[in-house]
């Protein structure tokens, strides 16, 4: 084995010169490769539950005759409805699995995060790298949600969609991905790796049932303390800032509530989770 | 290419002291390093004697409650990215990335340390050829056997051709036979002009492998040197101790302190143990002690200065692995 070394070390040699953001930019290689590996299985569970959704209520209730389900909202379909929402709930969930998950081993007793903690990056931006690549996970989930919840419904239950603002939409796609996976981020430094279901169970489970996916947040006022009790959950102003930007009929938040709560959101659990992680990896 | 420093690894009076709801755990209480490049350095001392905290505070991962530490010319809290560029490290467990096979896994590391695609991957394929693993190269490297997934840790280490290799118990949990195999492997790339700083807590494995040799026990580096100047520092080229049923005859301590070549003496529950140079004949006289004064010997026996008896003398304690 002695000879077969001849090239592998180079004392000295060290320091290529390279960059932070060189190291950055290979970290998202990574995560595309990463990706592409598991495309099939990653994204099959992310529409199983959406086209599950939008097959039972938009298109087989619909066929059984109870086609008024949405009207509790106005005029529209149930499906309109639901279009806004199940893209933010999945853009939501995509975000938070995406980064506890593998954070889950990483952070476990083999500490594997080692692996890129030492690659030559400050760590704060090692946690704004996980939070690029889960947040460009969810807006990948929020995509394919799309078509599926679009497309699939009975005659006469089409979703009325009328994108006015471009900028709006993708301003909140991009931000509500980013909030979610930096939200991910926190509850997974903040808790014990083996304690992930209860977050699934606790937090994620009520975020969504009761996060404006399946009703808009101005249907809410008949159940007033529900309506400003729901105004904790993040996932309210994502949906809503969907509706705003894809269903701009059916009655939604100010853009000067959702907007600001969305960005000033995603900036504080960008810098609390930076903070969170960095404690559990440095010790 | 710029002029190496003068010491590739420079410690002084580090501590760390780690915070736990039951009080403070003192883990290193003041070790100090100085390792010139090129050098092949060993960090030697049983389980928990602070030597994983130690070269984590090296290697960036672990901040340091006080005491400093630069790592070629360069600080390990103030200017952490830049150590970072300059180290390889093989940590105890694996920590090989699960979501790539073990060409990518070199592969990416070379990217993450700034090799352009087809460099890295290059780089990767003559990584896995000098180390055997070419036929691995699509394997998860957490199917591997312990020797391959060591192997590769290493080699991963060594993509960006680090100034320093740190090791944290290279060998543990590896057999006999991928143990000596994985110390050809150290020794060829000392060779090669690599500054490595490994920690072990087998004795041979120092003794073996290393220049000089730090022995730690209790976060503190009890002593420092060549294994020959470790071995004088016990004062004794022959450890005697004898262990008798019940205790040891009357007056032995008087008797041994008066003769020729006796270094330390030490007297415990029913065993002697004597520190002597030149001493022939010593253990037949204790053996004989025992048999004037109707002490019954269990168990004798003489030992050579070896790192072991190193330990001994400072310690007062068994080494045990």
């Amino acid at each position: 084995m002695a000879t077969t070394t001849a090239t592998a070390a180079g004392a000295g040699t060290a320091a290529q010169r390279v960059t932070v953001g060189r190291t950055f930019l290979a970290m998202m290689a990574r995560e595309v490769r990463v990706l592409r590996k598991n495309f099939i299985s990653t994204f099959v569970r992310v529409l199983v539950q959406p086209v599950l959704f939008v097959f039972v209520f938009a298109y087989v209730l619909p066929k059984l005759g109870s086609g008024g389900f949405g009207g509790a909202a106005g005029a529209e379909t149930f499906s309109t409805i639901l279009v806004p929402g199940l893209v933010g709930s999945s853009i939501i969930m995509q975000g938070v699995m995406a980064v506890v998950f593998p954070l889950m081993m990483e952070l476990s007793w083999q500490k594997s995060i080692t692996d890129r903690a030492l690659a030559p990056i400050p760590v704060p931006l090692l946690a704004v790298q996980k939070i690029a690549a889960a947040g460009f996970q969810a807006l990948l989930a929020g995509l394919l949600v799309f078509p599926a919840v679009l497309f699939i419904h009975a005659d006469g239950q089409a979703p009325q969609i009328t994108v006015a603002n471009w900028p709006l939409l993708i301003g909140v796609l991009v931000a509500g991905s980013l909030l979610s996976s930096a939200g991910g981020l926190l509850m997974g430094t903040l808790m014990n790796p083996q304690k992930v279901q209860i977050l699934f169970g606790l937090v994620l489970m009520p975020m969504s049932m009761l996060g404006c996916v399946y009703y808009p947040w101005a249907a809410l006022e008949n159940v007033r303390w529900l309506q400003i009790a729901t105004l904790i959950n993040p996932m309210v102003y994502v949906n809503e800032g969907l509706r705003a930007a894809l269903t701009p009929d059916v009655g939604h938040m100010s853009f000067w509530v959702y907007g600001p709560v969305i960005l000033i959101g995603t900036v504080l659990l960008v810098w609390a989770s930076a903070r969170t992680f960095t404690k559990r990896v440095l010790t | 290419m710029p002029e190496p420093p003068e010491l590739a690894v420079h410690a002084t009076d580090l501590h760390k002291t780690y915070k736990s709801p039951g009080g403070d755990v003192p883990a290193v209480r003041g070790i100090g390093l100085a390792v010139p490049p090129g050098e092949f350095f060993g960090l030697l001392g049983p389980n928990g004697a602070g030597k994983s905290t130690t070269i984590g505070m090296l290697t960036t991962l672990v901040r340091p409650t006080s005491g400093a530490a630069s790592v070629w010319g360069h600080d390990v809290v103030g200017d952490s990215t830049e150590v970072k560029r300059r180290i390889g490290m093989v940590s105890q467990n694996n920590t090989l990335d699960s979501d790539l096979d073990a060409f990518e896994n070199l592969e990416f590391r070379g990217r993450y340390f700034g090799l352009g695609a087809r460099d890295a991957r290059r780089r990767a394929d003559e990584l896995l050829e000098l180390f055997g693993l070419t036929d691995r190269r699509k394997g998860n490297p957490f199917e591997m056997s312990g020797g391959q997934a060591k192997r590769l840790m290493i080699a991963r280490a060594l993509v960006h051709r680090p100034d320093v290799l740190f090791l944290d118990e290279p060998t543990a949990g590896l057999d006999p036979q991928n143990r000596v195999n994985l110390w050809d492997l150290l020794r060829g790339l000392q060779k090669e002009g690599q500054t490595i700083l490994l920690t072990t807590h087998y004795m041979e494995e120092a003794e073996v492998l290393c220049d000089r040799i730090a022995v730690v026990d209790h976060g503190r580096v009890l002593a420092q040197g060549t294994v020959p100047e470790l071995t004088a520092t016990a004062g004794a080229d022959t450890v005697v101790t004898v262990t008798y049923e019940g205790a040891p005859p009357a007056g032995l301590r008087e008797r041994l302190d008066g003769r020729d070549g006796v270094g330390k003496v030490e007297v415990t529950d029913g065993q002697v143990r004597v520190f002597a140079r030149e001493a022939d004949g010593l253990l037949g006289e204790l053996v004989a002690a025992g048999a004037g004064s109707g002490a019954v010997v269990t168990d004798a026996s003489q030992i050579r200065p070896s790192l072991e008896t190193v330990f001994l003398s400072l310690t007062g304690r068994e080494y045990r692995d």
